[in-house]
């Protein structure tokens, strides 16, 4: 077997083979689908802590502050210490909420996130799936995060979580279009909707620069809609805590808000790591066309280390995003959408269909 | 088996939601029972009285000194004018005329409390809207003022620094220096406030046109303060009926015709750099003297009712004595500006969303303790 940072293809193909050895092909796709579930429900759990500990500091470094700083070389631990409380803190039950899908809902907005980390390409040959609609996938279930919102609010039994959930209905709903239109724009340049071919087509190039304008206007509304579809300020209406104390989460304690949580985060992390596929290159690095010297240097960083230093870039961007602007009203944030986004993006693949068609993009 | 009643709900039902007494957005114990309409606030009806402590009528059964400390805890942001108010009440009825020094120190020390109550509209304000950085950036400033309040008068927030007839005590001997540096800091640091929050197009989206108030609506409700000068309504008692030494400078009234939260808004902002001219004129020639004119033990008003009104942060605070020649007053009332001011938020909010309440309630800058007393 031989393994490289750089390509993990012979890498899970020899535990395949090795597997598939030993035991009937049913069984090793059961244990094949375990150690994946495990792997991603591992690093779920560390890029959720990580990122909030992020937050806490990026927050800190935006207001003057120092952040965590007690628990652990630089506060590091923070967060482990919150999550631990979390989990020990009880699950109030609330008056005449519909038990059911009070409890179901976290579970709903964790599970999107959750099928939405599988679809990603970490590096060359670290993909859980490679679907060939990987695009659409990503889309489909990362709108699903909604439903566990609405029902949230819906079942708090609680004026303030249902504004709430009222809120992010129409917000994720809108949005959502955007999102998707922006990432039409890419996959007309790109010809393929499958991420892993996405990701190679932008071997010299990525996809910002070698599609003019449209590109780079379609990354700037998708950033803005993602933001709005992760419910983070200044669009996090519908959690809007001066309005509405905490909105749809206002009821939920416990482990059941550390997923709501946890979710969140995880979502701006999927949110991010899209646009990092679709528009930055995914896990190519940096090369130029004709630079030998300059591209080898850059080959040398291992591509899961572009991939994460791509996504941590934009987390940081959606991070000082949230922590600099005053929130929208709700009107506004419709306008925004309906009135300007969904006109712009749809000229927007039409200019991008017309340079691929022309052949105008290099 | 209990029987659960099973309520549907109707097209044209209200949705009525409590805002408060517990709610981030009410700054204290102020509640709201809002009406709405999906999101549209059909209706506003505050509810006081959560933090009634009957600060009148205890100031019947206390002496004229004594109630200098309750009147910190109305306005707790304009501390210092409540105290002076009370005081030039009390002289004016005792016919005292305090020393020059004693009316310098307390004009620079209202000032200063001016602008830190409005460092905190602006922190808390832009918490409001959403904008949580707001929020750090206004106390880092306001700490370097109560840090100045703290070595002269001992108090940072609740500070009590003044007495019928003078102060507590003099000036601490580094006063002067801290003021001008930190004139000097704030006037570096202030364009931050704008850099982050008045420029920003979210904000003006979100603060012009809202709220709005004309100038006869404003003079109709007796609006005063910001508020009422951002409708355009002279109403500065510093300018109108100068005590203590603002008859000695030269200031601008800050006049807005607009009337919405947006200039509300920004009349605050210049109100700060107005009160930072008022120090500079004053802080370099505080005359020497005593810190306090020569007063009885126990003061006695001469029978009759006494009137002085003065400008805090927030508006005009009246302060009415009647005294039956005791050493307690018969009747004490404030006219406090907060309460005033209050009273129109049905009106302005009306037809407008739940967060444009939240905005219009913040650019009213309620402190409610001095609404309940």
């Amino acid at each position: 077997m031989e393994f490289s940072i750089y390509d993990f293809s012979s890498f899970t193909a020899w535990i395949d083979q090795s597997l598939r050895a030993s035991m009937s092909p049913g069984l090793a796709l059961a244990i094949e689908m375990l150690i994946i579930g495990v792997v991603i429900l591992i690093f779920y759990a560390i890029v959720g802590l990580f990122l909030v500990y992020a937050e806490r500091k990026v927050c800190a470094l935006m207001q003057n502050r120092l952040g965590p700083n007690r628990v652990g070389p630089g506060g590091m631990f923070q967060t482990i210490a919150d999550l631990v409380k979390l989990l020990f803190v009880e699950l109030v039950p609330i008056k005449n909420a519909d038990k059911i899908l009070f409890s179901l809902a976290p579970y709903i907005v964790i599970i999107a996130s959750f099928m939405a980390m599988g679809a990603l390409p970490f590096a060359k040959g670290l993909h859980a799936i490679d679907l060939n609609i990987g695009v659409f996938y990503l889309m489909a279930v990362s709108s699903m995060g909604v439903v566990g919102v609405l029902l949230a609010g819906w079942a708090s039994n609680n004026k303030y979580s249902l504004i709430g959930a009222m809120r992010s209905g129409a917000q994720i709903v809108s949005y959502e279009l955007s999102v998707g239109m922006s990432l039409v724009t890419i996959v007309v340049l790109a010809g393929t909707m499958q991420l892993s071919e996405i990701v190679q087509a932008q071997q010299y190039g990525w996809f910002i620069f070698r599609g003019h304008i449209p590109a780079v206007i379609a990354f700037i509304i998708y950033i803005v809609a993602s933001t709005a579809e992760t419910n983070r300020g200044p669009f996090d209406l519908a959690e809007a805590e001066s309005e509405l104390t905490a909105g749809f989460h206002t009821e939920y304690s416990g482990i059941r808000f550390a997923f709501f949580f946890l979710a969140e985060y995880i979502n701006m992390f999927i949110v991010a790591a899209i646009a990092t596929t679709v528009f930055f290159g995914g896990w190519m690095p940096f090369n130029v066309y004709g630079w030998e010297g300059f591209n080898k240097v850059m080959n040398l960083i291992p591509p899961f280390i572009w991939f994460l230093g791509k996504t941590g870039a934009l987390i940081f961007l959606i991070m000082w995003f949230k922590w600099t602007f005053p929130r929208l009203r709700i009107d506004q944030l419709l306008t925004l959408e309906w009135k300007y986004f969904l006109p712009i993006n749809i000229v927007n693949v039409l200019i991008m269909a017309l340079i691929v068609l022309l052949g105008w993009h290099w | 088996m209990e029987v659960k009643e099973k309520k549907v709900g109707l097209e044209n039902e209200e949705y009525i939601i409590n805002m408060g007494p517990q709610h981030p957005s009410t700054h204290g114990v102020l509640r709201l029972v809002v009406a709405l309409k999906g999101e549209i606030v059909q209706r506003v009806e505050p509810h006081l009285g959560y933090i009634h402590r009957g600060i009148e009528k205890m100031c019947e059964n206390l002496t004229y000194q004594q109630i200098i400390h309750l009147t910190d805890r109305m306005d707790y942001l304009s501390a210092h004018i409540n105290n002076e108010a009370v005081c030039l009440t009390v002289e004016k009825a005792l016919e005292i005329e305090v020393p020059e020094r004693v009316k310098y120190i307390r004009t620079i020390m209202s000032e200063l409390t001016r602008i830190q109550s409005h460092q905190l509209f602006w922190a808390t304000f832009g918490m409001d809207l959403g904008g949580l950085t707001c929020f750090f950036y206004g106390l880092r400033d306001r700490e370097k003022v109560l840090d100045i309040f703290e070595e002269s008068c001992g108090g940072r927030m609740i500070v009590s620094y003044n007495t019928p007839g003078g102060l507590m005590n003099d000036i601490h001997p580094n006063f002067q220096n801290r003021v001008k540096e930190f004139l000097k800091y704030f006037r570096g640091v202030i364009h931050e406030y704008d850099d982050l929050l008045t420029g920003n197009v979210i904000f003006q989206e979100r603060s012009k046109g809202m709220g709005v108030m004309t100038k006869e609506e404003a003079i109709a409700w007796g609006l005063t303060g910001p508020t009422g000068r951002a409708s355009g309504f002279s109403c500065d008692i510093r300018k109108h009926y100068p005590y203590s030494a603002y008859d000695r400078v030269t200031f601008r009234e800050i006049l807005f015709d607009e009337g919405d939260v947006f200039h509300r808004y920004l009349a605050r902002m210049e109100e700060m750099r107005e009160s930072m001219n008022i120090i500079d004129q004053l802080i370099d020639n505080i005359p020497e003297g005593p810190y306090t004119a020569k007063m009885k033990p126990v003061i006695k008003l001469p029978e009759g009712e006494y009137f002085q009104s003065v400008e805090t942060a927030r508006g005009e605070l009246g302060v009415y004595i009647v005294s039956d020649g005791n050493k307690n007053p018969f009747r004490v009332k404030f006219r406090s500006p907060n309460f005033v001011n209050l009273a129109p938020l049905n009106l302005m909010a009306r037809g407008s969303k739940i967060a444009d309440l939240v905005a219009i309630g913040g650019s009213l800058d309620l402190i409610i303790p001095d609404i309940d007393r």
